[in-house]
């Protein structure tokens, strides 16, 4: 029985593999395959080519192992040479040194190119905005410093805009993520990091608290809606004439472990996003300069030297 | 210190409570087999005080089948709590100690003593050798990595378990966000059995350095023992990072102080990376045995030596360097510049080549070869194609701007068990079954041990496949339960039920193992594979001097060579006028006793009990001094217990 199963285990990997590429190219809910915006493609096309690059070595792989396998089993009568003195080729080893060699080679060149392309805006020559994100126990709050207004638990942004994430936390450090957008960045105590990313279509997408931060983890989910700039510009005069404002005790009554449903709120305490950076840890970094404000190019963040990696450019993010 | 237990939580967690149950019920049917047949001086004698490195190789093996099982319970629990949407089987706060306990337990206390069984078994009688280079150091190994596992495993009944997952990031694992004693469980177990994972690759070290027989010069030496030097050495570099890691957090939780917290100056940033720089070589530490084993068992079930050998050895060695040089890879979403991120995500892909090598040299030991299924064979030709995914994903993952989108995914999860359960834990199976007969004298029962081989393998590609497309979908590690119309339910369903096959296959190796004890066909020959290297030349199981005489290695595969007529077979046999008395350790009880003061320490440390801390420490000092003033610590097998042992074995010429 398992000789016969074997046999036919192959044919069946094949099908399963072939159905799962079928599957997963059309599906929505594989939101990372189903980007709205130039980060999200951008990362998927990395995926794309890397998935192609290593099938290269990944299909003669299986299909020497299973010809191999056939082949030169231990069987009475088999015919295939068998020939143990035979033990080393330089000309094979050249090629299969040589053909990973030059599979990174073009991965590597591909992914050094996107890796500095993610730490500029997506569109040169749009306007961004600035949305700030404090994560919290088991929220997150986003505070838009332009518009002067603040969300919890889902955030509101234009279209065909460069969105400029600045991220920390004032809790134990999660991960920002908007699949359908593009990549995560964590939000770290104590620390400004920068994330770009940008919606070509209006639509409302999933975005998920990604690290790990304790019991009530699971419910940081937020929603994202992507609407035209005149919608977009609507919310906001929306958010500024009905709701409540938060206090400095309000966002500490936030701050307390727990949950939280979504909310507006017409203004927040000013410099809200800085104080808590600085608080956390920012002051030892940062010095007296304003992490917010510290951006763009190469900065001189405070004593960032005495870290032991390169975290000065921390707020490129990508 | 703020962290009592909550005494209440015995009786009223009914899953507490049935572990309670279970473990005082095991307790007692232990104490009461070990009275009724008189065994309490046997276990201490023959097993609890041996210096001996084949019998620690396989208490090593007992532990980490036990902790397997532990661990994969764990994942059980956890992949039914997963299997639909909103299921309340467990809470988020068992859900977090389990995920947290499974990781900790399947890295540290399973791979671990899986990879320490077989260097101890197999090493020094691969390269002709008597013991290892210290065989009471050895001990001392051994049961710190017990006492380690056990105040692991006790935790969560006593107290509750770490909760923060197996990387213990801080804050989150400060005080002030993790009050309870779990995380100093977490601290204190890991550097206990750290200590003995250190003085373990000091002892292969050298014991590979040092002792191999006359003639076997590096290059001749067999691949297995080749990927334990490498891993050795990794051991030494990796483990002193982790031992500084634990030991801030530990007097941040403990002293007040503020290495990684988010005030007064602390950076959490600072344990991320020191906790990785262990972390990856890690990996590599765990995974170059397993290609030494597969090494072994290609080439002898192919009767054929391994391909390129020499790439094998520099593939191994270029593993054990690039493999320092790849860290900043699981935080590449944590604020370095793009700089940084370039250099690492090279470094990573750089780590395939070889990887990619050493596959591609194993299908050509085979290739011209004749190859036959036998159990560990099988479980190694399953490794090639699983690991082959395994490494591709991770080059794939390597890629920065794309690993932002895999990052703390399901696509990550399924990666990594992918590279340790297709990477090590198969060939590691392999190994366990491919040196069974030399540790036990039997062979196990194939029919049982091929449903056990396909329960698990084909269990493994259910349960894991369908999580690289929940990582697509957006499925984030470390959720305890999802909600329905996210189309997350299927792949998740499939996937548990892909776990329980895995189960089903664990538990056909366990039965495999009983039915053989009993009626297991007995290996007579100590050669039942017809194998290639020393090992193979003495009986199953080894006396326990090894070898009476030292034979002299006359090339790379000598047993081989020896069986094909190119050497004397005469030369691997002892005869009768050579035999001199061996130089052997003594037992001792002192590895055994110190380490339960180590365990007292920790006991102390983690409920902040001064008087345990005191009694543990004066319990390590003493034993510490009394060593230092030891000489009687060996002795002479006398030559005719030599003789006899061999005449009864057949073996002994002239």
């Amino acid at each position: 029985m398992f000789r016969r199963f074997s046999r036919h285990l192959g044919k069946i990997s094949a099908i399963v593999a072939a159905a799962t590429v079928l599957l997963t190219g059309c599906s929505p809910e594989y939101q990372v395959l189903n980007p709205v915006g130039p980060v999200g493609r951008t990362e998927e096309h990395l995926i794309i080519l890397s998935t192609v690059l290593v099938a290269i070595v990944l299909v003669p792989v299986f299909i020497l192992l299973a010809v191999i396998l056939y082949r030169y089993r231990d069987k009475p009568g088999n015919t295939a040479p068998y020939n143990p003195e035979w033990v080393d080729s330089r000309t094979l080893e050249y090629v299969w040194w040589g053909i990973p060699i030059v599979i990174i080679g073009i991965l590597a060149a591909f992914t050094a190119k996107t890796i500095f392309t993610l730490t500029k805006p997506p569109e040169a020559n749009i306007k961004p905005i600035t949305v700030q994100v404090i994560s919290l126990n088991w929220k997150w709050f986003f505070e838009y410093p332009d518009q002067k207004i603040a969300t919890v638990n889902y955030c509101e942004i234009p279209t065909g805009v460069p969105v400029q994430f600045e991220l920390t936390s004032d809790a134990p450090m999660n991960s920002f993520w908007i699949p359908q957008l593009g990549g995560q960045e964590y939000t770290m105590p104590g620390m400004a990091m920068r994330l770009w990313l940008q919606a070509d279509k209006p639509g409302q997408y999933n975005g998920y608290g990604a690290n790990f931060t304790g019991v009530g983890f699971e419910h940081m989910k937020f929603k994202v809606v992507a609407a035209s700039q005149s919608d977009f510009n609507a919310w906001v005069n929306h958010v500024k004439t009905s709701s409540p404002v938060l206090t400095k005790a309000g966002y500490n009554e936030l701050k307390k472990d727990g949950l939280a449903n979504e909310a507006s709120y017409s203004a927040y305490p000013p410099g809200l996003f800085n104080d808590v950076v600085m608080q956390n840890g920012g002051q030892y970094m940062y010095g007296s300069q304003t992490p917010s404000n510290s951006n763009s190019t190469k900065n001189s963040s405070g004593n960032m030297s005495n870290m032991n990696m390169d975290m000065s450019n921390m707020n490129m993010g990508h | 210190m703020n962290t009592v237990p909550h005494w209440g939580i015995f009786i009223t967690e009914p899953m507490i409570l049935g572990s309670d149950v279970l473990i005082v019920l095991t307790s007692v049917a232990i104490v009461f087999v070990l009275t009724k047949f008189k065994k309490w001086g046997w276990l201490w004698r023959e097993w609890l005080t041996t210096v001996d490195h084949k019998k620690i190789g396989i208490m090593y093996l007992i532990a980490a089948l036990l902790m397997l099982f532990r661990g994969g319970v764990d994942a059980e629990l956890m992949r039914t709590q997963l299997a639909l949407p909103n299921l309340s089987f467990l809470d988020a706060e068992h859900y977090d100690e389990i995920f947290t306990t499974h990781g900790i337990i399947m890295i540290l206390f399973m791979a671990m003593p899986f990879i320490f069984a077989l260097f101890n078994i197999v090493v020094p009688l691969q390269i002709g050798a008597r013991d290892v280079a210290f065989p009471y150091l050895n001990a001392i190994s051994f049961w710190l990595f017990f006492f380690g596992a056990l105040l692991m495993n006790i935790s969560f009944v006593i107290g509750g378990s770490p909760d923060a997952g197996w990387t213990s990031y801080p804050p989150l694992t400060e005080l002030g966000f993790n009050p309870g004693p779990g995380e100093n469980y977490y601290l204190l177990a890991l550097q206990i059995s750290g200590i003995g994972s250190m003085a373990t690759g000091i002892n292969f070290l050298v014991t590979i350095l040092k002792m191999r027989a006359p003639g076997m010069t590096l290059w001749r030496m067999p691949l297995f023992t080749w990927s334990v030097l490498s891993s050795c050495v990794m051991i030494l570099f990796a483990f002193p990072a982790l031992t500084v890691a634990l030991a801030l957090l530990l007097l941040d939780r403990t002293l007040g102080a503020h290495f990684f917290t988010m005030l007064h100056g602390g950076n959490p940033m600072m344990f991320i990376n020191l906790f990785w720089i262990w972390g990856h070589p890690e990996v590599y530490i765990v995974i170059l045995p397993a290609f030494g084993v597969l090494s072994e068992v290609i080439s002898t079930f192919s009767r054929k030596a391994t391909f390129g050998y020499g790439s094998m050895v520099f593939a191994l060695v270029a593993i054990s360097i690039v493999g320092f040089l790849t860290w900043v890879h699981h935080f590449f979403t944590m604020g370095a510049g793009a700089d940084v991120n370039l250099f690492f995500a090279i470094a990573t892909m750089v780590v395939g080549i070889p990887t990619g090598v050493k596959v591609f040299n194993w299908l050509f030991t085979m290739y011209r070869g004749r190859i036959r299924m036998t159990l560990p064979m099988m479980w190694a030709v399953a490794f090639i194609p699983c690991f082959a995914i395994g490494g591709a994903t991770g080059v794939m993952l390597a890629v920065a701007p794309a690993d932002y989108q895999y990052h703390n995914s399901y696509f990550l999860v399924a990666h990594f068990h992918q590279a340790l359960i297709g990477g090590a834990v198969l060939s590691l199976v392999a190994g366990m079954y491919y040196w069974w007969p030399k540790m036990f004298g039997f062979m196990l029962d194939e029919r049982l041990g091929q449903w056990g081989f396909w329960f698990f393998n084909i269990g493994f590609y259910v349960c894991f496949m369908p999580q690289y497309a929940l990582g697509l979908m957006g499925m984030t590690r470390r959720i305890y339960t999802y909600p329905a119309g996210l189309g997350w339910t299927v792949p998740n369903f499939i996937s548990t039920i892909g776990a329980y096959m895995m189960g089903i296959g664990f538990l056909f190796i366990v039965w495999q193992i009983l039915y053989s004890i009993k009626h297991g066909k007995r290996d007579v020959t100590g050669d039942p594979w017809d194998g290639r290297t020393l090992e193979w030349s003495l009986p199953s199981p080894a006396p326990h001097y090894n070898f009476a005489t030292i034979p002299t290695i006359q090339g790379r595969d000598a047993w081989w060579m020896a069986k094909q007529g190119e050497l004397d077979k005469k030369d691997f046999l002892p005869d009768k006028d050579d035999i001199k008395p061996i130089h052997m350790p003594k037992n001792s009880g002192r590895p055994f006793i110190l380490s339960v003061s180590f365990f007292i320490i920790g006991l102390g440390i983690v409920f902040g009990v001064i008087p345990f801390e005191v009694i543990g420490g004066l319990g390590v000092a003493f034993c510490m001094f009394r060593r230092s003033f030891e000489y009687d610590t060996d002795y002479y097998v006398p030559v005719d217990e030599v003789i006899h042992t061999e005449s009864a074995l057949g073996r002994l010429q002239g």
